[in-house]
């Protein structure tokens, strides 16, 4: 037994050693340098290109915007909603002031609060909109893992809901819109409603378009868990809910959360066209009013819109990837 | 021989194909006392996986049945612990936490948490992995992993052990080392084992009794060896031992003489169990030959008697 235990301890100690040298901080700048060169390289190529073909293509509202008309307006977008803030703040306090000369006056009048009336700025659709994908996201997800692992266990189950979600699985947002619009116009009736009507639209049209890679991953994810993980479970005689919790689901967290991933990038996607066809707050709201709107500006807008919906996009899986390196096991 | 612990009685196996039923197993009889060591040893396919997991109740006999202390075996239960061949331990969690899931399933009721605490590392330490609390089965060797799934299986304490080629991923070096180790525990725990292997020295060393099957399909219990050397066993001293080479030789004979090419009485290349090959015996286990015919089979079957 002695003899065992040190050969098995010599692996042991030279993975420790490997670990070590590998947390240990390397400065190797030159390494950085290269894997930072290439992208700069291809944004700069990007950038000169666009500069010089922008003003190639006129339109009727002026040239094509260049990255400097770009970068213009999004300092003024910025300007716009500083100022907008700074407004919104006096308004809030000369309210106050005014209610209480009233209450000071007279201790039992009614005073009136009202909110800022002004029109959302740029931040606040792209505030709204990222409410908007989380909600329908997080909706989706509430559903779809839930549904997957119990179609990843039952083989009948699988066998039944399979053609239903191929063929819904490529519908477009913008052929459940109207019908989603219609029955939550219908449906979604009260006279103090917790959500606007728009949002709960959105919402939901995220969630039928956003639903199906979690779906299908997880279903895939739970019915490949290893058949001798299984075997383990049934000597164990876990219970159903003790195999799920225990075995199941960890094993399948890693195809979940690819599953999510792209789930969360059709979200996105999906929502800034759904605002933009069904006139709800966010995004897509404010590409289709400054499409409206015509002005020499206009073009540059969008562009600065077009920018953040990527950048945002980005960071979201960025973020994704971020929560999935903290909870799957294999990462 | 004292009343058996466990006992295999007129075992068929059959499993359902394209081509019509497809019997793997026919009339396995096999009593074991408790505290026996027992190898089961065969060519690939011949269906010593399909009677261990019929052991655990992962598969049910088509006919006949087993029977453990006096009940029948239906389902899957812990009092039969199986050490998989590839460890199959859960990669998320921790080496402690794997003993944990089991030790917890098994004596919730039984045992309070300090107790269950001390009973998994216990097994840990049995095994020598008392070391590696906190590591995830990816950041240890097999070896080491096979360890833990074997500390898995004892802390389960059952009543017998099973083993499906705990050892055959494994490297000569560390082979032998958990061979001792196997050895060592099976000796202090007096604990009933069934293990499963392609490895003749194996055999021969860990058991009381080896169970040599005939080749598949309809495969049985060809020969019982009694390995009456005493205990504990060195694998050093036991090389020269006019005895040991002699069961060696007896299983070699009926390996290579008596069931030599499998392909020769039947297809076996449609056998549904998926077994690995271990020991590389070189030779084919299966031409893509059409199956055989029912009636063909059990000519078959009468000819691999006679040649038994």
């Amino acid at each position: 037994m002695t003899t065992l235990s040190q050969t098995d301890q010599t692996p042991a100690a030279t993975h420790w050693l490997r670990a070590l040298t590998e947390k240990l901080p390397r400065p190797n700048l030159a390494d950085t340098g290269r894997q930072l060169l290439l992208p700069i390289i291809g944004i700069l190529l990007f950038l000169g290109f666009w500069h010089l073909a922008a003003p190639q293509v006129q339109t009727s509202l002026g040239a094509f915007p260049g990255p400097g008309a770009v970068l213009e307006q999004s300092g003024q977008l910025w300007q716009e909603h500083s100022d907008q803030r700074e407004r919104a703040s006096q308004f809030i306090t000369m309210q106050e002031q005014r209610n209480e000369r009233i209450l000071a006056e007279n201790p039992v009048a009614e005073v009136k609060i009202r909110s800022y009336p002004g029109a959302p700025t740029f931040i606040d659709q792209v505030v709204t909109s990222l409410g908007t994908v989380l909600a329908g996201f997080v909706l989706a997800t509430l559903i779809a893992v839930p549904l997957g692992i119990v179609i990843g266990l039952n083989r009948h189950f699988s066998a039944a809901v399979n053609p239903l979600i191929q063929i819904f699985k490529p519908v477009s947002p913008l052929a459940w819109l109207p019908l989603v619009t219609m029955v939550v116009s219908a449906t979604y009736v009260s006279d103090d409603p917790l959500f606007e009507k728009s949002f709960v639209t959105s919402m939901i049209t995220v969630t039928l378009c956003s639903l199906w890679p979690t779906l299908i991953n997880t279903s895939v994810g739970v019915a490949a868990v290893n058949p001798d993980l299984l075997n383990v479970s049934k000597v164990l005689r876990l219970s159903f809910w003790t195999h799920v919790r225990k075995v199941v689901l960890p094993s399948s967290v890693p195809m979940i959360f690819t599953g999510l991933r792209v789930s969360l990038g059709i979200a996105w996607m999906v929502l800034i066209a759904a605002e933009m066809l069904a006139q709800s707050p966010g995004l897509g709201k404010f590409v289709w009013d400054e499409f409206q709107n015509g002005s020499s500006q206009s073009l540059s807008r969008i562009m600065v819109a077009v920018l953040a919906i990527g950048f945002i996009g980005f960071l979201l899986d960025r973020i994704m990837l971020l929560i999935q390196k903290k909870v799957a096991w294999n990462e | 021989m004292s009343k058996p612990h466990l006992e295999l009685t007129n075992v068929q196996m059959a499993f359902d194909t394209p081509t019509g039923p497809f019997i793997a197993l026919e009339n396995v009889d096999l009593k074991i006392r408790k505290g026996e060591f027992v190898s089961l040893i065969g060519h690939s396919g011949c269906g010593k996986s399909t009677v261990l997991n019929i052991v655990a109740g992962l598969l049910q006999a088509t006919r006949g049945g087993c029977v453990l202390d006096g009940h029948e075996v239906n389902t899957p239960g812990p009092e039969r612990a199986v050490v998989f061949q590839n460890h199959s331990l859960m990669p998320w969690l921790t080496v402690y936490e794997n003993v944990e899931l089991a030790v917890q399933q098994v004596f919730r009721k039984t045992m309070s948490k300090a107790e269950r605490r001390d009973w998994i590392l216990h097994n840990l330490n049995l095994v020598n992995m008392g070391h590696a609390l906190d590591k995830r089965p990816g950041e240890i060797s097999g070896g080491m992993a096979q360890r833990v799934g074997i500390a898995r299986a004892l802390a389960m304490k059952p009543s017998v052990l099973l083993m499906d080629e705990p050892f055959g991923a494994l490297d000569a070096l560390t082979r032998a080392h958990l061979q001792d180790s196997l050895m060592e525990i099976q000796q202090n725990l007096n604990s009933t084992v069934i293990m499963i292997t392609h490895d003749v020295d194996e055999a021969v060393l860990l058991s009381d009794r080896i169970v040599m099957m005939t080749n598949g399909p309809a495969a049985t219990v060809g020969e019982e060896l009694h390995i009456d050397l005493p205990r504990p066993r060195n694998r050093v001293t036991l090389a020269d031992n006019p005895e040991y080479v002699h069961y060696r030789q007896a299983v070699l004979s009926f390996l290579y003489e008596k069931q030599s090419f499998p392909s020769k009485q039947s297809a076996s290349a449609d056998e549904p169990e998926a077994e690995t090959e271990g020991q590389g015996t070189g030779q084919p286990t299966g031409t893509f030959s059409v199956h055989t015919a029912p009636s063909e089979r059990t000519h078959a079957e009468e000819e691999l008697a006679a040649n038994a």
